[in-house]
């Protein structure tokens, strides 16, 4: 093991599939010898050249209609999609055409890409660059969705990613890309549909997803300080949903608060919870909490923009009532 | 240039000036906050294009509108934009044009016609185009501006726009800053063919400028809105340009993608305001002393407005939810009303 940031992780995931598959290619604004503005992809053209590391102008469903015919006939490219918010732009290609061609088709046509693209407020840069809108493209069948909690999960599920024959969103939290993590010296993937639990406890599950992972495990760092143990878990990918490994958590601690930074309403928290509620009805002690993101757009004043995300101390005081009774009739 | 010409229209040559010195000195102060760590997040320069702006606002009207890009200080500051504001709206500030919740991407001047900056490349092309629409359903005959660098003629949105504007005659001005680059790439890798000639091929008259020429770009401008007024429009203009700073602020390593002698020639010889002061003095219209006190007085305007937008307040916590939507009268809501 080593330790290397989530960039540099992202990096060798793409290095290794490319070398071990020449169909798989790059495509992506500023991609090739700026390696994107967040230098994610330095080297690779230098390696793949510009055949396989393609840049494009500021053409978003342009290139991601491009990817969608090439993985029909039998490319498997990987997109990059510079910010998460820019997948407005192209939700037509996305939603409308890779994410149904397999169906249609009646299973004969498939489009096995992958689109990398990434979520996260509070780098300061306001509304329309940092939405965390991994829901949006988790509501629509056809299509899978990563959500990397650190550098291992961003390796062994980009991997993954490029092999599967569907089309697989995964967003990387962008404030993460130069946290560090271990990652295995030796070739390793991640399934997708197969949750981790990122800590053991058995007073409370938090349910975390991505930039959310931390706030847990730190929030769950506060409780253990006042006899509450939480239990961490990252299900890794949303669809595919691991609903076993939260269930049985949810069982064994019988409450439950579901975190994760996209907004609040109509968001993944709530489907999670939901399922949750479904299965372990008669085994929690309270409602399954949702904490997600405020439902304003992301605003630029700092003061403002960290109001808006879930922090650690806000899951613990969430989770101090939930231990203590306090939200059993209230929610 | 005629003599003549020149003495009317000192007074608008002066305030050329002042509008690009304004807009350098604007950046130079916003530099310095993000590299004093003063200024949340990044900002994207407009030094070295200013007479593009300054050309094309200088004439408009108040009433007029524009639509502006992630590189917007120097259209809002050209549009009419005062310094406080603007430097407040920076850094997060209550008193900022859009109370701190916009930030630099996103600063609007309602009172000058601003209808935004945006941070989505090419995301004010189909505002602007509705803009002239209104205009023209109402009856008026105010003139939109859109601005839009090279990398933007990338995004589908212009050509269906430029479509409907040509079709119904949209008092629309496409003004496509060329600056040679998008982000780290350079306009010819990501430009095929002509950039004018796709206006064309919609049937829209369509220039090329030296965007370094404050007087030829005003030129061209008077003539276009005038014309764009009377129902004439719309037209393209690409103005030949060149920004002088990283793609943002951040960008400073980028010998890779452009060359240190390059940014000199443009900044050295083809510097836009440094050319119209020799003009301006070589004409008799001002002294280089007069030039010298404009930009001392520009220069204590900007470090009051900056010293003011250090001290200001943040907005309440409880601003946060407020803007989300906008508020409806109930009584418009009964039937009948
Ligand atoms: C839809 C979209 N794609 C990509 C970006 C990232 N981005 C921001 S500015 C920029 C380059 C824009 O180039 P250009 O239009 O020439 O304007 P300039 O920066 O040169 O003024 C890019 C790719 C974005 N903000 N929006
Ligand atoms: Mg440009």
């Amino acid at each position: 093991m080593r330790n290397i940031t989530l960039s540099q992780a992202v990096n060798e995931a793409l290095a290794e599939e490319m070398r071990r598959d020449p169909t798989v290619f790059i495509i992506g604004e500023d991609v090739a010898e700026a390696g994107t503005p967040f230098k994610v992809l330095s080297g690779l053209v230098e390696e793949f050249g510009t055949q396989r590391v393609i840049d494009t102008p500021i053409s978003e469903p342009g290139f991601m209609g491009i990817a969608v015919g090439a993985a029909m006939t039998g490319a498997r490219p990987v997109v990059d999609l510079m910010f998460g918010d820019f997948i407005f732009l192209i939700m037509d290609q996305l939603c409308n055409q890779a994410a149904k061609t397999h169906y249609m088709s009646g299973g004969k046509l498939s489009v096995p890409l992958v689109l990398r693209t990434n979520l996260g407020a509070t780098r300061r840069s306001a509304a329309q660059h940092s939405q965390s809108l991994h829901a949006l493209v988790a509501h629509i069948p056809g299509l899978k969705v990563a959500l990397p909690s650190s550098a291992y999960e961003a390796k062994g599920l980009m991997k993954t990613a490029i092999r599967d024959n569907n089309p697989v969103v995964i967003f990387e939290d962008k404030l993460m890309y130069s946290d560090k993590a271990p990652v295995p010296d030796e070739e390793y993937l991640i399934p997708f549909g197969q949750a981790e639990i990122k800590r053991a406890g058995k007073d409370i599950t938090l349910v975390a997803t991505s930039s959310m992972v931390q706030v847990c495990e730190k929030a769950a760092d506060i409780l253990a300080a006042e006899n509450i143990s939480a239990e961490v878990i990252d299900p890794r990918t949303i669809v595919p949903l691991d609903e076993e490994t939260l269930v049985n958590s949810a069982k064994k601690t019988s409450r439950v608060i579901v975190v994760d930074e996209g907004h609040q309403s109509y968001g993944i928290t709530g489907e999670i919870a939901s399922r949750i509620n479904e299965k372990a009805f008669y085994h929690l002690d309270a409602p399954v909490l949702r904490m997600g993101a405020m439902d304003v757009p992301v605003p630029f004043s700092p003061v403002l923009e960290d109001l808006t995300v879930p922090t650690p101390e806000a899951v613990v005081e969430k989770a101090r009532k939930l231990v203590s009774g306090e939200m059993i009739h209230a929610a | 240039m005629s003599p003549v010409k020149k003495k009317t229209n000192s007074e608008d040559y002066l305030r050329m000036y002042r509008q690009m010195v304004r807009i350098r000195v604007f950046e130079d102060n916003a530099n310095q906050l993000y590299l004093s760590a003063k200024m949340p997040g990044l900002t994207h320069m407009y030094s070295g294009e200013e007479a593009v702006a300054v050309g094309i606002c200088e004439a408009l009207r108040v009433s007029d509108k524009i639509t502006s890009t992630h590189r917007g200080h120097g259209h809002c500051v050209a549009k009419g934009a005062r310094f406080k504001e603007m430097f407040c709206e920076l850094l997060g500030r209550e008193e900022g044009y859009c109370r701190g919740k916009g930030g630099s991407m996103h600063i609007a001047d309602q009172s000058n016609g601003n209808l935004g900056a945006n941070a989505i490349v090419g995301g004010s092309m189909g505002i602007a185009t509705g803009s002239a629409l209104r205009a023209k359903l109402q009856g008026s005959d105010d003139v939109t501006v859109c601005f839009f660098g090279d990398g933007a003629t990338a995004q589908g949105l212009l050509y269906e726009v430029m479509n409907m504007a040509a079709l119904w005659k949209l008092p629309v001005i496409y003004a496509c800053e060329n600056n040679g680059y998008s982000e780290y790439t350079k306009t010819e890798e990501i430009a095929a063919g002509s950039i004018v000639a796709r206006a064309e091929a919609f049937g829209i008259e369509s220039f090329r400028v030296d965007g370094q020429d404050v007087l030829a770009v005003n030129d061209l401008a008077q003539k276009l809105v005038g014309r764009a007024r009377r129902g004439e429009g719309p037209f393209f203009i690409e103005l030949v340009t060149y920004r002088y700073h990283g793609h943002h602020v951040g960008d400073i390593n980028r010998d890779y993608y452009r060359s240190k002698e390059e940014e000199a020639i443009w900044k050295e010889r083809r510097d836009p305001i440094v050319n119209f002061g020799k003009w301006l003095t070589d004409e008799g219209v001002a002294s280089a002393k007069e030039l010298q006190a404009i930009e001392e007085e520009v220069r204590a305007d900007a470090k009051a407005a900056v010293e003011y937008a250090l001290a200001a307040r943040y907005p309440e916590a409880a601003e946060v939810d407020m803007h989300v939507y906008a508020a409806t009268d109930p009584d418009t809501l009964r039937p009948g009303a």
